[in-house]
């Protein structure tokens, strides 16, 4: 194959309609009987109230703040990796202190007790 | 060429002149052989799903002291198929109120994250889909997916028990993936690449596993967290959420969530292999040819496979705090620490022999492991004295 991202471009279609492929199949031979009981939400037998599309506490916002930028940083870090075997021991130090400014701003975080549970 | 020195090539040659013999432009034949094999690795890939459902059954049953599958056909190896026929014979009920589209399209992208991953992984050095140079990278962007369609099962649904399971899974999703990367930059580190076939062709000599013991128990314990599976399977706790996202899903759909999630964990127990055990690599028995280097492959994504059915069915659920409180004051500390000695090392000891690296990196490697035990021993310590400090006098009273 020439072209690596044409080949990771069939995969991508392949691994759509095959599933896809049986759930239409699915679909064509599957009995479909629906009355209203059968369709209702399924909440142990109770009635739902109200719509589940609301505004919800997300407790672990502050975790995601943090994954943000801890997920950006890791991004920097792989050409870093790559290119370990080849840097003068300088410039790996450097990523070392690009790491190190990483657990600074953790301890912070861990410190003015963000990492709780609230 | 010999056939059993690279099949896929002399197959895909031999197709290749076969169609131009019929007088079709290359390119075309180019794209339609891919097509082909693209096929037919799926296919294989769902044939060792319908059998992992077997094992996984088969594995719980004696885990739980009981016999397991053992009515239909011999071992109860047809009871997969029976519950193949079943799954696509039920009714797929569509509650009312959900978005149509999200709803139908998040099963699917289940099985299509787990899928698309067997695209980069070398099964031997000439059976591999495509070698991409940033082949890590589009790892965690397929994981991202899988976790993607769990979210997008639980808004869809209309139903809080869905909602409150992809919540709590976009919770371990926004943990686990920072140790996960770290402890993939471990073996780029060493192979200094991110392709999947130059760290399999790297460890020839020595595999990963040996050099750092911890990333490797790190990549395990974060890609469990990653897949949902048990002890952090929270966003499907039966006895809070029910079934957690998938409750609204029945026939086929929920189906392909079950398969998606058996295979998810074959394939990561597959890059645990690949990553940190050598990948093809077995003491020289991959020279015996290609398909037995595959084979080495999968033996080794099945030993994986049941080391997560083993962590699955052996501890406990855990909290939702303690699961962030596990990830983001133990797990994430201890993989950059390892990240930067493992660096380090690498550059100091450059040129050295393979064995002079083993021994600095395993030392290296039970020195940080001591230390976090230590300070763990330490600080739990200070946790027990202060609830049997105040606990003391209440014991004391009793006794007179």
């Amino acid at each position: 194959m020439q072209n690596e991202w044409l080949y990771i471009g069939l995969f991508l279609i392949v691994g759509v309609a095959l599933p896809a492929a049986a759930l239409v199949l699915a679909w064509l031979i599957s009995p479909k009987k629906s009355n209203p009981i059968k369709d209702s939400t399924y909440e142990c037998g109770m009635e739902t109230v109200g719509e589940s599309w609301v505004q919800f506490k997300a407790q672990y916002y502050i975790f995601g703040l943090v994954f943000l930028v801890f997920d950006v940083e890791m991004v920097f870090l792989f050409p870093w990796a790559v290119s370990l075997g080849k840097l003068p021991l300088f410039a790996v130090l450097e990523g070392i202190v690009f790491i190190l400014i990483l657990v600074a701003g953790l301890a912070y975080i861990w410190r003015k007790d963000a990492l709780e549970w609230v | 060429m010999n056939f059993w020195k690279d099949p896929i090539q002399v197959t895909a040659d031999w197709l290749m002149s076969l169609f131009t013999g019929w007088g079709m432009a290359e390119g075309l034949a180019n794209v339609l052989i891919s097509l082909l094999g693209i096929v037919i690795l799926v296919t294989i890939m769902l044939v060792i799903d319908i059998l992992l459902v077997w094992i996984e059954r088969k594995v719980v049953a004696r885990f739980q002291d009981r016999l397991g599958p053992n009515r239909v056909g011999p071992f109860g190896l047809i009871q997969p198929f029976a519950d193949i026929i079943k799954l696509f014979i039920k009714e797929n009920i569509t509650p009312v109120g959900v978005d149509k589209v999200v709803y139908n399209l998040a099963p699917v992208l289940s099985v299509f994250s787990v899928l698309i991953l067997w695209a980069i992984i070398p099964l031997a050095p000439v059976i591999i889909g495509v070698d991409l140079n940033v082949g890590l990278l589009y790892l965690v962007a397929a994981g991202a997916i899988g976790t993607l369609s769990i979210i997008m099962a639980g808004w869809s649904s209309n139903n809080k028990f869905a909602l409150l399971g992809a919540f709590r899974q976009v919770a371990a999703m926004i943990s686990y993936e920072i140790p996960m990367v770290v402890a993939l930059l471990i073996p780029t580190v060493l192979a200094g690449t991110m392709g999947m076939l130059g760290i399999s062709e790297a460890q020839q000599g020595m595999w990963y596993v040996f050099l750092s013991p911890l990333g490797a128990l790190i990549f395990l314990i974060s890609a469990v967290a990653e897949l949902g599976r048990a002890p952090f399977d929270l966003s499907e706790g039966e006895s809070e959420v029910v079934a957690g996202f998938h409750i609204e899903y029945s026939g086929m759909k929920f189906g392909w969530f079950y398969a998606g999630e058996l295979l998810h964990a074959f394939t990561f127990g597959g890059f645990w292999g690949i990553l940190f055990f050598g990948g093809y690599h077995f003491f020289g028995l991959e020279n015996w040819g290609p398909l037995v280097a595959a084979a080495i492959v999968l033996f080794k994504a099945l030993l994986g496979y049941w080391v997560i059915m083993w962590i699955k069915y052996t501890l406990m659920r855990i909290r939702i705090d303690h699961m962030l409180a596990f990830n983001w004051k133990f797990l994430v500390p201890l993989s950059l620490v390892v990240l930067m000695v493992t660096a380090l090392l690498n550059t100091l000891l450059r040129g050295a022999s393979v064995w002079i690296l083993f021994l600095s990196m395993f030392l290296a490697n039970a020195l940080i492991a001591w230390i976090t035990i230590e300070i763990l021993r330490g600080r739990s310590r200070i946790a027990r004295e202060k609830v049997e400090g105040s606990a003391q006098p209440v014991v004391e009273s009793a006794h007179h």
